[in-house]
């Protein structure tokens, strides 16, 4: 069944341009996803791409001088706000960067506590707890007395409780260790082996890559493939737009390639034409003539007149 | 929810071109400026025909003819009201500009002159900002046996520190900066480091403390002046018109204070908002007094 | 813990006899410049009825006739024998004055900076809570307006409203004139008490509130404030969970170490209704030349505002759980 699913999502901000003028700057721009129950969906992209902004979207707590368009639905409903108020905190739950998001004046086992829990929820928290090996002391703590390694495990236990059936994962992993990244990584495979899904978002696609089914290609704010895992192999030869491509030979296992374009995937969008084009190796005249439109391929789907 | 952003965000959409922040800082400000220009201005052109005693037209309300009303002199109101402002004005200005003058030179001086200066002006700042504004001034004013002269040396020596603070900070992080270092070891003296790097960034700062000063200065002088510690009462100041408009409250007139207070506070608070509105062009943030 | 509070009253205590040392040469010194004559000052208008001999004699009865550091050194070791020398206005002991005006000043201003403080940190959380509304605008409006206004003309409006016009409260003075002491009732007091009180607490608001308003705002805009609001923490409880406890502590913090202006605006508004107080007898000994009170009232006002700054200091390292636990750690 689908939990998620994000219709043409445009997110944009209103700002200051030289003078008095006001401006608009689009960040995300005709975006398309699905989450299904039991799936993993990873969104990579450059860090600034706008992807946090998705999770904030969904969530619905992006902040007021933001415009939004487009449609974003949780189990075939429209998520507006008396659903998100239903939803929020119970059954979709978001994980955040840092401990930046926990209150720096709440101890940390009154803040686990939501509004919304209730006994069995303390009671799934405090077994969690044991499992991920914190001492019951780290209730009392206040989030700054927190290790790096602690903090992430109370963040995840935040929303990793029996009823939660979505989870959106805000970066989870930078500037972790190996070993860290790799217990992390299974927890959230665990939980979509209970049937959640999970839409981790992050710009490390190795770690993406060890866990997720789906994997959603972020760039200049909009997705310009969505693919599944496996396609992303050899030397990406099942890979559909030369963006992702780029991506994957940019890995060290995989040649390394310098990626072209990097800047460019987190200014804003560009108004006309593909937004790679200027970057890419097989740009045509075709290719500045419109925006592509996304369409199915292989299985996956992808952004890219030249596709194929 | 997300119909919601949306209309948010387009209710703010609407007066895009015409409202926004900026412009509205730049009306009030030149608003601000013109009601101080008008007011030294006003002073100047009246003359003092609207002081003059005159017996017939005493205890008038607020009329055509005199739109403040005249006092149990018969003085025009209006013209006590323009002057005195213009006194309070100048004696604001003269004050917090040696103030701004002072936290200069205390300012970088604690930042040039090591550690031992810094740690002395340090304290000096704590202690004088550990005696009430109004007891300091009451005593320096004490002092001087009262008279415009003990409300400027007062004010002059009351609102310093707290600017001085600031730009002592400011210096200190300038003091760390690579082309200060650089400076230092080619062997430069202070005062060359003080006045040819540190001077030029710090004016800025100066100049929007001075505006956060003034309003201090002109609300502590006129206060001050009310106290009956301050300017001569035969002097057209706001303090003196207020404070003697005390004695004919109880007899329903109330236009001798009203209008010569409202007054005072429009002024000051124009004053009040070119500087905070400056405060928020130049540097977002950094020197709250 | 404790080891912590001792060693900030040990660090207290030692800049408060710096601090009243220096407070106290300072404006000896000063009082000393001053060309009015002291003797000038006790005499007041009996001048003519006073020859040089008796001049000579009162200088001598108060020391005036001593070079400067003799006369500090007897000051000051009188001082620390606790005793202030004697009122020349009032004529008694300035440590009996100033207790006495200081029982009737403190009701004051502590009822105003209750007020001032309860009001403004609603205010200001009404602003943050509804920001760019028209409500915060006017809150904002009414603030910086307030902040621009001097606080006697505030004092002299509400006369004029209260007293003269409506005649519900009592023109000035804490007590009604012609009666006994010990008639006074307490309700009497009260009555005097309100427009004075009134007057100091809405000088005191502005700060305060924009003060909470701007803190409410960014604690608003903060990570916490989302991940809070993505759990389905919404409306009024969010300000009650995070909110409050966000921001209680700098707003007690400012208010406590707003005593300075709380004294200056005491003087004022004391001065307005006649309010037998600190404030008022710190405007007579310097329109009077009253020497000894005068430098028993500036000691007395730098220990009031000293205890009001080490108690935002007590609050803000000690009580905060990020400075008490991660001394070094944070900042």
């Amino acid at each position: 069944m689908t939990l998620l699913e994000v219709k043409d999502l445009s997110i944009s901000f209103l700002h200051y341009a030289k003078g008095s003028r006001r401006d608009k700057t689009n960040v995300v721009d005709g975006l398309d996803l699905e989450v299904h129950e039991g799936e993993i969906v990873a969104v990579v992209g450059a860090s600034g791409s706008g992807k946090s902004l998705l999770a904030h979207a969904v969530m619905g707590i992006l902040p007021k001088n933001v415009l939004v368009s487009g449609d974003v639905s949780y189990k075939g409903e429209r998520l507006d706000a008396a659903r998100l108020k239903r939803y929020r905190g119970t059954e979709i739950a978001l994980v955040p960067q840092s401990v930046a998001f926990l209150d720096p004046l709440m101890k940390v086992g009154e803040q686990l506590h939501a509004p919304a829990d209730g006994r069995e929820q303390a009671a799934e928290r405090r077994t969690l707890f044991q499992k991920l090996k914190l001492s019951r002391q780290t209730e009392k703590l206040f989030p700054f007395q927190l290790s790096g390694g602690m903090a992430r495990k109370v963040l995840f236990s935040t929303a990793a409780v029996a009823r939660t059936r979505l989870i959106i994962a805000d970066e989870p992993t930078p500037g972790m260790h190996e070993s860290d990244v790799r217990e992390a990584l299974a927890r959230f495979k665990s939980l979509a082996e209970k049937g959640c899904g999970v839409l981790l978002i992050t710009h490390d696609i190795e770690a993406a890559l060890r866990i997720a089914d789906r994997i959603a290609v972020f760039y200049a704010g909009t997705a310009v493939e969505i693919a599944r895992a496996e396609d992303f192999s050899g030397s990406g030869e099942q890979l559909r737009h030369p963006y992702t491509k780029a991506l994957w030979r940019a890995l060290p296992q995989n040649g390394f390639e310098p990626l072209k374009g990097a800047g460019q995937a987190s200014g804003p969008a560009v108004e006309l034409g593909c937004p790679f084009g200027s970057c890419c190796g097989s740009a045509t005249g075709r290719c500045a003539e419109g925006k592509p439109e996304p369409r199915e391929l292989r299985g996956g789907w992808v952004r890219c007149v030249h596709a194929s | 929810m997300i119909r919601r952003h949306m209309l948010q965000a387009a209710g703010m959409n609407t007066g895009i071109p015409r409202w926004n922040g900026r412009i509205r800082t730049a009306i009030s400000v030149s608003g601000a400026i013109a009601l101080l220009a008008v007011i030294m201005l006003g002073s100047r052109l009246m003359g003092s025909e609207g002081l003059a005693v005159s017996l017939e037209e005493r205890n008038m309300a607020p009329s055509p003819a005199h739109l403040f009303g005249t006092d149990w002199l018969g003085r025009d109101m209006l013209s006590r009201t323009v002057k005195g402002l213009a006194l309070s004005i100048q004696v604001g200005l003269l004050g917090a500009a040696c103030s701004t003058l002072i936290a200069a030179v205390m300012g970088l001086a604690a930042a040039t002159l090591g550690r031992a200066a810094d740690r002395c002006i340090s304290w000096l700042i704590d202690v004088s900002l550990s005696v009430p504004h109004l007891v300091m001034l009451i005593l320096i004013a004490f002092v001087c046996g009262g008279g415009m002269k003990g409300v400027a040396i007062g004010i002059m020596l009351t609102h310093w520190p707290s600017l001085a603070r600031v730009v002592r900070a400011e210096a200190l992080q300038l003091m760390s900066a690579d082309f200060v270092l650089v400076s230092r070891k080619l062997g430069r003296s202070r005062m060359w480091i003080a006045s040819r790097h540190l001077a030029p960034h710090i004016g800025p700062q100066l100049l929007v403390g001075f505006l956060m000063l003034f309003p201090h200065a002109v609300l502590h002088e006129a206060a001050i002046t009310f106290l009956g510690l301050g300017m001569s009462p035969h002097q057209p100041a706001i303090g003196i018109i207020l404070s003697e408009s005390m004695r004919y409250l109880s007899t329903g007139m109330w236009w001798l204070a009203v209008f010569p207070g409202a007054g005072l506070l429009l002024a000051v608070w124009a004053f009040d908002r070119i500087g905070g509105h400056l405060r928020r062009l130049t540097d977002p943030g950094s020197v709250r007094l | 813990m404790l080891r912590l509070i001792a060693g900030f009253i040990g660090k207290k205590a030692i800049r408060l006899l710096t601090l009243l040392a220096a407070v106290s040469v300072i404006s000896f010194a000063l009082v000393n410049a001053s060309p009015v004559d002291p003797v000038q000052a006790y005499i007041g208008a009996d001048v003519m009825r006073v020859g040089p001999e008796q001049r000579a004699e009162i200088a001598a009865y108060w020391g005036l006739d001593r070079p400067f550091p003799e006369r500090f050194l007897k000051w000051a070791n009188a001082l620390l024998h606790g005793d202030m020398g004697t009122s020349m206005i009032y004529r008694e002991p300035v440590v009996k004055v100033i207790g006495e005006r200081f029982l009737s000043s403190v009701w004051l201003m502590a009822l105003a900076w209750t007020f001032s403080g309860v009001i403004g940190f609603a205010a200001g959380i009404a602003a943050a809570m509804r920001k760019d509304s028209w409500i915060d605008r006017l809150i904002k409006g009414f603030c910086y307006t307030l902040a621009s206004t001097p606080a006697f003309w505030i004092g002299l409006l509400l006369m004029m409203l209260f007293s003269v016009w409506l005649g519900w409260l009592p023109v000035g003075l804490s007590v009604p004139a012609g009666v006994l002491a010990d008639e006074v009732i307490l309700l009497d007091r009260l009555r005097h008490l309100i427009l004075p009180a009134v007057t100091l607490s809405v000088a005191g608001i502005a700060p305060i509130a924009l003060h909470t308003r701007q803190k409410l705002a960014d604690v608003l805009e903060s990570d916490y404030i989302l991940f809070a609001r993505a759990r389905g923490v919404s409306g009024l409880a969010l300000i009650r969970r995070h909110g409050l406890r966000n921001i209680a502590l700098p707003a007690l913090t400012l208010q406590f170490a707003s005593f300075g202006e709380l004294f200056g605006g005491a003087v004022l508004a004391e001065q307005v209704f006649s309010y037998p107080g600190l404030g008022q007898a710190t405007v007579e000994a310097g329109l009077r030349g009253d020497v000894p009170l005068l430098m028993g009232l500036v000691l007395c006002s730098t220990l009031f505002v000293f205890t009001g700054n080490t108690l935002a200091d007590f609050l803000y390292r000690i009580v905060d759980p990020r400075m008490r636990a991660g001394k070094g750690m944070i900042r």
